[in-house]
């Protein structure tokens, strides 16, 4: 025994330990790897002994080699063996060399679970700790629910250095094993008070990561870190109090103040100590009211110090809730643009995207187009390019104040070599040029010239991004082709061979728009009697259109040969001296409006057309169903069943096609046949009536030496101080009258946002109004719908979106209404529609009323209305100026009730009248929202309103007053929703329903028109129809189940309707009364 | 924090900490990448930077480079904090440390940053107990086997 262990030293002496390894190794530098390899190999073989000295010696190599990255996962049991040694020196070796190699997937780890758990208990409390480290780096799931037991009990040993082992470690068990989290809880929170310092960090470190992950668990525990934080001197401990507080706060409003207080104390304490910059960081991430403005002073010190990203990190916290503290700042900020670090200059970005207003943008864009000159790396470029054009587009180019500039920017940016960000610059020019009308022409000089220098962006094959840019080039020329200053030529260019190298899609375009040019130089030459000219421009395009009908890419042919027979079929023609021009033209006449991505969900789904209904009877089971209808109501009758759809003959056949066809053409969205009516688009009010100031475009628009957006920068100073000056001017003339674009007078002092007039406007596309960009025309299509009696073949709609109804018989109606849009002028009905819609649940209501007035000339209201929640409704009303002339300074002021309150700004008295935010120029119309709280939906409201205005004239202006009342019925509390036949039944059976009933004499239309009527007008949905019996369903805002049971035999109808409201039911039946009993 | 990397200004990987399981291969690429990303870097630079989706805090101190990566909420300076408590340690425990005082007694230094750190949490702010703790784990070993290991002192 004792010549064994003597034997064993022996060998050890000649055994490489760890020392003799590394300098092994430093002294192989070339042939490392067989170095390596013959270690690995020695290695194996001291394994093998059994000497744990030596294995563990072993070991410790093994680690140093798998930190230079060779696999020793084949020794994994070795070192399980080196870890089970109950010496204290290798079991250390052990776990660490366990930490290190093994993963969740080492499948050693499960033989392990014992051992550790008799390391845990030893009473070496460095045996213990060295496990408890090893644990923390390979815990797995098995482990922490085998363990966590264990290491509960430990968290209160004797010894703090085995407390907050078992603390900190406890946060890695509950990751891997959450259900261990809720017994052991109560025990961490013991640990907070803990008289360790070190045991009472762990604990609070535990907990901060915790509720990190769920602050909402944890605000419980507020008070005791409250007390922590101003009486702990712990730095360290302090961080991650305060972090734990950043996650409270959203959740708990009123910690936010609270903590003011102390923040600002220790910021003080520690400000003052050199090193520590870090907490006023902190105390950003705490963002609260009032608390934050203290701490910019802090973070502009930062700056100070070395740690710039940490302060624009900070800042950008603060932008989100002070902007305008930040903003002062700019010129700190475009400093860090220079930084040398990447990450600090994406940061300056991301704050300046906040920081942009109508005032600084062009300042800003022109110090970041200096920077894209300066700039090294493509993908900084690429950041920035995309940064400008975000920057300028952001909430529909609010801050853009000169399209002309913004255009030019974006030709500048062009010039840029090697970005990927083309089809971002290319939607940007398309987007502008179509929705700023005023910009087109200034759009189309600057494309053409683009189209003339084509071969500059092409130059380079590879640089295939920025070609990208001759797509919206050649499509804005060909579309508004009549702005070009020389068609021909630009013709010229886009039929030029080395066009055949750009993209297929691109190719594409070129061709298309290629003819729409065509026809129109076809139209300037004809006019000029010189026909030779024309008869060039037709062979002009002969002869290159060849070289695209010869193109790889399929759309490029087919376009190409397209538009290749027609010019030679035109060519034709022009030799027999016909005109044609006209006939070009109108292939493309009509003019492209954008639509907005929902604009879609706009479309009121017809009403024939239930899109949830099946268009075929579904198969077998339904018709079982049709045969045993379920009992709803009590006093049912027996009903029999009939397949639906059997009697359809050739008179409905007729009916229905006619009535499609009717609602067909008062459909804009849908595409007509004939031409002509392409033509009533362009008539239909619409955004050619929204103002656009127009620039003088008398100053070149090239000048030498400077860049061309430059010089918008300098033509926008003076023409604010133009407007500046008129406007002092103005109000030495003793304010004879306001300048037409402003909404309010200000002093001479400093510009404000508002007084920033912008040159060009843009139809502004929302989500909400996609029809704003033709919203004379909806309006149209309003009115049509209202006069239109229903369709036979229409349906019971669903859920659909559509114009209120005026309580009035169809055919008086439709006469009011074509009366009122022929002339404006004429003593009109006033219709107000309130759409209500919930946007929460997305379902809506909508109120119809009716009023009379005859007030001189004035303008027409059209009132929308949306709810937002239970108590509170948003109408939002349609402004309409009728006349001819200027309508501003408008009011709007409604007599508030008991029941329902119209929403005024904090500090304005509750009789106080709300400016309407627009001035109307004659023929224009214009949507404002207010809100109105109500506090009962079960009765019906009538609210009396005045609008008052001034009526500008040429030479004269009036103060006009408008009555207008707000009529809120039940119903359009109602919200049209899906119930389900099963779900029916059940809410009637449940016996909390209040029944009632009605019953409708002499009411002669087909029981489906009956249904529609409800459906529409009140928006209940039909659950079940069985022959001339049919169940329905509505909810309130409020969520009161109505439902409905309809009968009819011959003209009598009878309503049976059941709800948890009597008195809003009541309402309800009186108001579908009221209904019938009108027509 | 994540994990914690030690290398020199070659490139060469003097310690690693991982704090998240994953597999040898991935925490290979993660170093290989990261070693590069970090040496590119000039001296005037600032020392975080955003990496994936981590940040990275990163300090050199002589030729060795600590580096630190910590989710997106963590505090940047206190990592840095760490870094600096780390390397006062590591100097105090050797005795003005030098590069290849960390490579010839790495686990040494293995097991200063494991009572400094745990599962990737400070556990002790105290540099004293951190120190108490690791003397006295290493006169533990020391007593039981100073016969044999002298030699490995020097």
């Amino acid at each position: 025994m004792a010549l064994k262990i003597v034997k064993g030293s022996i060998d050890r002496m000649f055994d490489k330990n760890l020392q003799d390894l590394v300098r092994g190794i430093r002294n192989h530098k070339e042939d490392e790897a067989k170095y390596i390899s013959t270690c690995i190999d020695e290695i194996k073989q001291e394994l093998k002994q059994d000497n744990i000295a030596v294995k563990a010696n072993a070991v410790c190599k093994l680690t140093y080699l798998q930190m230079l990255g060779y696999d020793v996962s084949w020794a994994a049991f070795n070192i399980v063996e080196v870890m089970s040694s109950s010496k204290f020196t290798y079991k250390r070796i052990g776990y660490l060399a366990a930490s290190q190699c093994f993963h969740e997937s080492t499948d050693v780890i499960m033989l392990t679970t014992n051992q550790i758990r008799k390391d845990l208990s030893s009473p070496n409390q460095y045996d213990t700790g060295v496990a408890l480290t090893g644990l923390s780096c390979f815990v797995t799931p098995d482990l922490a629910r085998d363990l966590a037991n264990d290491i509960m009990t430990l968290m209160s040993h004797t010894k703090p250095y085995i407390r907050k082992k078992a603390v900190l470690i406890m946060y890695k068990v509950f990751l891997k094993y959450p259900e261990s989290l809720r017994p052991a809880f109560p025990r961490l929170k013991e640990k907070l008070e803990d008289p360790d310092p070190g045991v009472q960090s762990a604990a609070v470190n535990v907990i901060c990561e915790l509720a990190r992950r769920n602050p909402k668990n944890y605000l419980s525990l507020a008070p005791l870190f409250f007390k922590l934080m101003t009486s702990s001197t712990n730095n360290w401990v302090l961080i991650k109090i305060i972090k734990l507080f950043g996650a409270l706060t959203p959740l708990e409003p009123r910690l936010g103040k609270k903590l003011i207080e102390p923040l600002t104390n220790l910021i003080h304490r520690i400000m003052s100590a050199d090193r520590s910059v870090y907490i006023p960081f902190l105390v950003a991430r705490v963002r609260t009211k009032g608390e934050s403005m203290s701490v910019l002073k802090y973070v502009k010190a930062m700056f100070v110090f070395v740690v710039k990203y940490l302060g624009l990190l900070a800042m950008s916290k603060i932008l989100k809730t002070h902007p305008k503290s930040v903003q002062s700042h700019k010129d700190l900020i475009l400093q860090c643009l220079d930084d040398k670090d990447e990450s600090i200059r994406l940061r300056a970005l991301d704050l300046l995207y906040g920081m942009v207003s109508k005032k600084n943008l062009m300042e800003i864009v022109k110090k970041l187009m200096l920077h894209v000159d300066k700039a090294e790396g493509t993908t900084y470029r690429d950041e920035l390019l995309t940064k400008i054009i975000d920057i300028c587009s952001q909430s529909n180019y609010q801050y853009i104040t000169n399209f002309e500039w913004y255009i030019s920017i974006l030709v500048e940016l062009t010039r840029l070599e090697g970005t990927r960000h083309g089809h971002l610059i290319a939607s940007q020019m398309l987007d502008v040029a179509i929705r700023v009308k005023a910009i087109r022409v200034f759009a189309v000089a600057q494309m053409a010239t683009l189209l003339d220098n084509a071969h500059l962006l092409t130059g380079n094959v590879q640089r295939k991004g920025i070609c990208e840019v001759l797509y919206a080039a050649a499509w804005i020329c060909g579309e508004f082709s009549e702005h070009l200053d020389n068609p021909t030529q630009t013709l010229e260019a886009m039929l030029r061979p080395k066009v055949a190298t750009l993209p297929g899609h691109i190719q594409a375009v070129y061709v298309q728009n290629a003819a729409k040019l065509f026809a129109t130089v076809l139209k300037s030459q004809e006019g000029n009697t010189d026909s030779t000219a024309a008869q060039e421009t037709s062979q002009l395009m002969i002869d290159r259109l060849p070289l695209f009908v010869q193109s790889a890419n399929l759309e490029v042919q087919e376009r190409a040969s397209c538009i290749l027979q027609l010019v030679k079929y035109i060519q034709k023609l022009q030799q027999k001296d016909v005109e044609i021009a006209e006939e070009v033209i109108a292939l493309f006449a009509g003019e492209l409006n954008p639509v907005a991505p929902k604009a879609q969900k706009k479309v009121p789904v017809p009403e024939g057309l239930d899109l949830d209904a099946w268009i075929n009877e579904p198969p077998s089971e339904s018709e079982s169903e049709d045969e045993q209808p379920r009992a709803i109501f009590a006093k049912e009758e027996p009903k029999h069943s009939r397949p639906r759809h059997t009697e359809v003959d050739e008179k409905e056949l007729a009916k229905r096609r006619e009535a499609r066809k009717q609602e067909q053409a008062n459909n804009p969205f849908y595409i007509k046949s004939s031409p002509s009516s392409q033509k009533v688009y362009q008539e239909a009010p619409g955004v050619e009536h929204i103002p656009v100031v127009q620039i003088d475009l008398s100053v070149p628009l090239k000048v030498p030496g400077l860049p061309m957006s430059d010089q918008y920068v300098k033509l926008e100073e003076e023409r604010r101080q133009k407007d500046r000056a008129d406007k002092k001017k103005k109000e030495k003339k003793k304010r004879k009258e306001k300048r037409s674009g402003r909404g309010k007078r200000h002093d001479s002092g400093p510009e404000s946002e508002e007084d920033i007039t912008p040159a060009h406007m843009v139809d502004i596309v929302t989500e909400e109004m996609p029809e704003s960009s033709k919203q004379g025309q909806n309006v149209c299509l309003c009115h049509f719908r209202l006069s239109r009696p229903l369709a036979d073949s229409e349906k019971l709609p669903v859920r659909s979106h559509r114009a209120a109804e005026v309580l009035k018989s169809p055919a008086q109606d439709g006469d009011a209404e074509s009366a009122a849009s022929q002339e404006p002028k004429k003593k009109s009905s006033k219709e107000k529609r309130e759409k209500k819609k919930d946007k929460d649940r997305d379902r809506k209501v909508r109120v119809t009323c009716l009023q009379h007035y005859s007030p001189p000339p004035s303008p027409v209201n059209d009132i929308q209305g949306n709810l937002q929640d239970g108590s509170q409704v948003v109408v939002s009303v349609i402004f309409e100026n009728k006349c001819d002339s200027f309508l501003k300074s408008m009011e709007f002021n409604v007599l508030d009730s008991l029941n329902s309150k119209l929403q005024r700004p904090e500090g304005s008295g509750p009789h106080d009248g709300l400016t309407v935010p627009f001035q109307l120029p004659p023929g224009v119309s214009n949507e404002a929202r207010f809100v109105f709280t109500m506090q009962s939906i079960i009765t019906p409201q009538k609210l009396k309103g005045t609008l008052t205005f001034i009526v500008k004239n040429e030479d004269s202006s009036t103060h006009e007053k408008l009555d207008f009342k707000l009529h809120f019925t039940c119903t359009s509390y109602l919200i049209s929703t899906p119930c389900y036949s099963d779900a029916f039944a059940k809410l009637l059976e449940s016996g909390d329903l209040k029944c009632s009933s009605v019953k409708l004499e002499g009411v002669v239309m087909p029981f489906h028109h009956l249904l529609a009527r409800i459906c529409f007008r009140h928006h209940f949905s039909v659950v079940e129809r069985i022959d001339s019996c049919a169940s329905m369903y509505s909810r309130s805002i409020q969520d009161h189940h109505v439902c409905l049971l309809v009968k009819t035999s011959g003209q009598t109808v009878s309503i049976d309707a059941k709800c948890d409201e009597p008195t809003l039911l009541g309402n309800v039946l009186d108001e579908i009364k009221q209904t019938f009993s009108q027509c | 924090m994540q994990f914690m990397l030690l290398f020199s200004r070659q490139g060469k990987l003097r310690l690693q900490k991982w704090y998240v399981p994953l597999s040898d291969k991935e925490k290979k690429k993660i170093t290989r990448e990261l070693v590069q990303t970090v040496l590119a870097r000039k001296p005037k630079m600032c020392s975080f930077l955003e990496w994936r989706d981590l940040k990275v805090v990163y300090k050199r101190y002589a030729s060795l480079y600590f580096c630190c990566a910590i989710e997106d909420q963590d505090n940047e300076l206190i990592t840095l904090e760490i870094i600096h408590r780390y390397v006062e340690l590591l100097d105090k425990y050797f005795g003005s440390v030098c590069e290849l005082d960390i490579i010839f007694n790495f686990e040494k230094a293995y097991f200063i940053l494991d009572e400094f750190l745990l599962g990737g949490e400070a556990q002790e702010t105290s540099k004293k107990n951190v120190l108490k703790a690791i003397e006295q784990a290493d006169l533990l070993q020391e007593t039981k086997e100073q016969k044999v290991k002298l030699s490995i002192l020097h």
